[in-house]
């Protein structure tokens, strides 16, 4: 028995090569594919033009999440989404494709709804048509995201053509203060590397923060690797893994439980076992995060001022500076606190789930949305919806005067009507601020729940630690604009 | 079936050296609603390319008179991270463009534009800023993407070819126009055998 010591990522690669032809990349067998109305459509006509049929449909599962609206159903959506919307439909139907569709009380963002329903195991191999398909190695699997070239390949084969990666182990040490969360654990990590730092690397994410750390908050860190060019992420499966999993619709129930388990303990690396690469994170250090810039690497903890062009050196480097922060028109070599907020967005498949609300909620509670500030919380799933409501958490929301939606992709992607007008800076709990990502014009913060709630409350980017009962809201002191 | 093919390909090359250009701005989310690749390089750049009013900006380097029918896009390091979209390489692609030249390029862009014939040509620092200042000495230079050639190589008159990396695999998919769901299909007793022995 081969007993060389082996990392989580190759296990699960090494037990899915069907196939491997010198110089040419591995055939990959895919466990589990997940499919949305808006990478798929192309898919399927290229199974139509050869006349194949979705090769194991009991391997598929289909959401609407992009370009849905968050309210109002398919009246909602323009003539180009609503067709979208029905093609999604009807190449379901024809396949025989799960669909969690307009009115499903499952339905949701496709990363919410994978492991929600039980879908999402450990050891799995898991693609779709969406890059963020990395938050599900926060499971323990190999989850990234492929072309539409590629989803008509899984379709038509359950198979992909793919090279091996390298794989980085990314330590997060230490453990993290009050107020500081996964998804400061993550921005810290791509303001270290960049938005390029992890190109041809899987990600292992480790360390006592990681332990730490519930399946939620795994998911958000996992959500983020391909800001960092890592394709996948993942955490290696544990009781807490297992304890999420346990009762799910999709887990494997009685012995079959017992013996998914008994194998999924496997999959740890081993001792020994060596990575290509090793980065560090000392969360003890750990502030809040907040990007200042046009791309998710451009972050900086909330009170620490923004690098200042003056000091770079290389010229491409500077350039980029100096294009993000006349962009996002924002102050070169001070914080961001008190930089005006005119929107706040909770939500995306980065920080949208029962934990994310439940801590918004806690932070907002007996507290308004500041004047002239609109916020907008969207669940991931209509099960997170249906969750939070019976808590009483969308009753916070509103009391507070935030807008509280149905499950969708909305304004993190901007291409189903939730979007910020030109000029407008919102702070929000998504993935990604490229310019005009929230919609054409608009300026994204990229932070935490936490955060998110501070911005709201006070109308000014604010550092949620100081956001307590017995520690009130200071607007005033170094740093703070007008 | 076949796919797109590529051999050689001289050209006039575009220039936007600008680093980590992500593929919201290749081509807008909001473009992103079409059931078929249609009219795709017309959005191209959208936001960058066109002022509010939807007139052209003659500041971005597609609207410049020079820039017509070039195939070759010179791009910074980083080119086409982010989102997976494939409809970033149909829009270079429904633009005209048939290689992009970079120090770096995001592993999903990369694959997705391998498999609608835009070739990514890696290079170094050094050569890239040789290219560069080679275009901004002579913006009609004609540039060389020949990967016909036993050694893959990237040149322009002045200078000795340079050697650029490709993968044997996708060198002779793109030389001969291999279908890569077609191979993909000829391992499929395999794949049977393999869920077999799962089962």
């Amino acid at each position: 028995m081969d007993r060389t010591p082996r990392t989580l990522f190759e296990k699960i690669w090494n037990t899915h090569v069907v196939a491997q032809e010198p110089g040419a990349p591995a055939v990959l067998y895919i466990d589990l594919h997940l499919v949305h109305e808006v990478t798929s459509p192309q898919a399927f006509a290229v199974l139509k033009e050869r006349g194949l049929k979705v090769r194991r449909p009991d391997r598929t599962v289909a959401t609407m999440d992009h370009s849905i609206p968050t309210r109002g159903g398919y009246e909602a959506a323009d003539e180009l989404g609503r067709r979208q919307l029905r093609l999604l439909e009807t190449n379901a139907a024809e396949h025989g494709v799960r669909l969690y569709g307009l009115n499903s009380v499952q339905r949701g963002i496709v990363h919410v709804i994978g492991p929600e329903q039980g879908f999402t195991q450990p050891g799995m191999t898991i693609v779709c048509g969406d890059s963020h398909t990395s938050t599900h190695g926060a499971f323990g699997a190999l989850g990234f995201g492929i072309g539409t070239s590629e989803v008509g390949h899984v379709l038509a084969t359950q198979c992909l053509l793919q090279r091996k990666p390298r794989t980085c182990e990314v330590r997060f040490e230490g453990r993290l203060g009050a107020g500081v969360t996964a998804k400061d654990m993550i921005l810290a990590l791509l303001s270290k590397i960049g938005v390029g730092g992890g190109t041809g690397y899987v990600f292992e994410y480790t360390g006592e923060a990681i332990r730490a750390l519930d399946m939620e908050g795994r998911m958000t860190v996992c959500n983020m690797s391909i800001e960092g060019g890592a394709r996948a992420g993942m955490v290696a499966p544990d009781d807490k893994t297992f304890a999420y999993l346990a009762g799910r619709e999709f887990a494997p129930k009685g012995a079959a439980w017992d013996q998914a388990v008994a194998r999924w303990r496997s999959l740890p690396t081993d001792a020994g076992a060596t990575y290509d690469r090793t980065v560090t994170v000392d969360c003890a250090r750990l502030e809040p995060m907040v990007t200042w810039g046009t791309n998710p690497g451009q972050g900086v903890g909330v009170t620490q001022p923004l690098p200042d062009p003056r000091n770079v050196a290389d010229a491409a480097e500077r350039a980029g500076l100096e294009k993000a922060l006349a962009y996002m028109k924002v102050e070169a070599g001070r914080p961001l606190l008190g930089q005006k907020v005119d929107v706040v967005f909770l939500g995306s498949c980065t920080n949208s789930r029962l934990g994310d609300l439940r801590a918004a909620a806690d932070l907002l509670r007996g507290r308004r949305v500041a004047p002239g500030v609109r916020m907008l919380v969207v669940p991931g799933s209509q099960s997170v919806k249906n969750a939070a409501e019976a808590e009483g958490l969308d009753r916070v929301f509103k009391d507070a005067g935030a807008d509280w939606r149905e499950a969708g992709c909305s304004m993190c992607i901007a291409m189903n009507g939730d979007q910020l007008a030109p000029g407008e800076l919102a702070v929000s709990t998504s993935n990604r601020n490229f310019e005009g990502r929230q919609g054409k014009g608009g300026r994204t913060v990229l932070a935490s729940p936490l955060t998110a709630v501070a911005a709201a409350v006070t109308g000014r980017v604010t550092d949620p630690r100081t956001l307590t009962p017995d520690r009130p809201v200071a607007l005033t002191g170094k740093g703070v604009a007008a | 079936m076949s796919a797109p093919r590529f051999t050689t390909l001289t050209s006039r090359a575009v220039v936007l050296p600008n680093t980590d250009v992500d593929t919201d701005q290749i081509i807008p989310a909001r473009f992103l609603k079409i059931t078929d690749k249609l009219g795709l390089g017309e959005k191209l750049f959208h936001d960058w390319r066109y002022l509010d009013d939807g007139t052209p900006n003659p500041a971005f380097v597609l609207n410049r008179p020079e820039s017509r029918g070039a195939q070759i896009l010179v791009a910074g390091h980083n080119f086409g991270c982010g989102s997976s979209r494939e409809h970033a390489p149909w829009a270079l692609v429904g633009w005209g463009l048939r290689a992009v030249v970079s120090t770096m390029f995001a592993d999903i862009f990369r694959g997705n534009s391998l498999k609608n014939g835009l070739v990514p040509v890696t290079v170094g620092p050094a050569v890239h800023a040789e290219l560069l200042a080679a275009l901004k000495a002579d913006p009609s230079l004609p540039v060389t993407v020949d990967l016909a050639a036993e050694q893959p190589a990237l040149s322009w008159p002045g200078g000795a070819p340079v050697a650029f990396p490709v993968d044997p695999f996708s060198r002779t998919c793109l030389l001969q126009g291999v279908d890569e769901l077609g191979y993909l299909q000829s391992f499929l007793p395999k794949v049977r055998a393999y869920e077999e022995a799962l089962a």
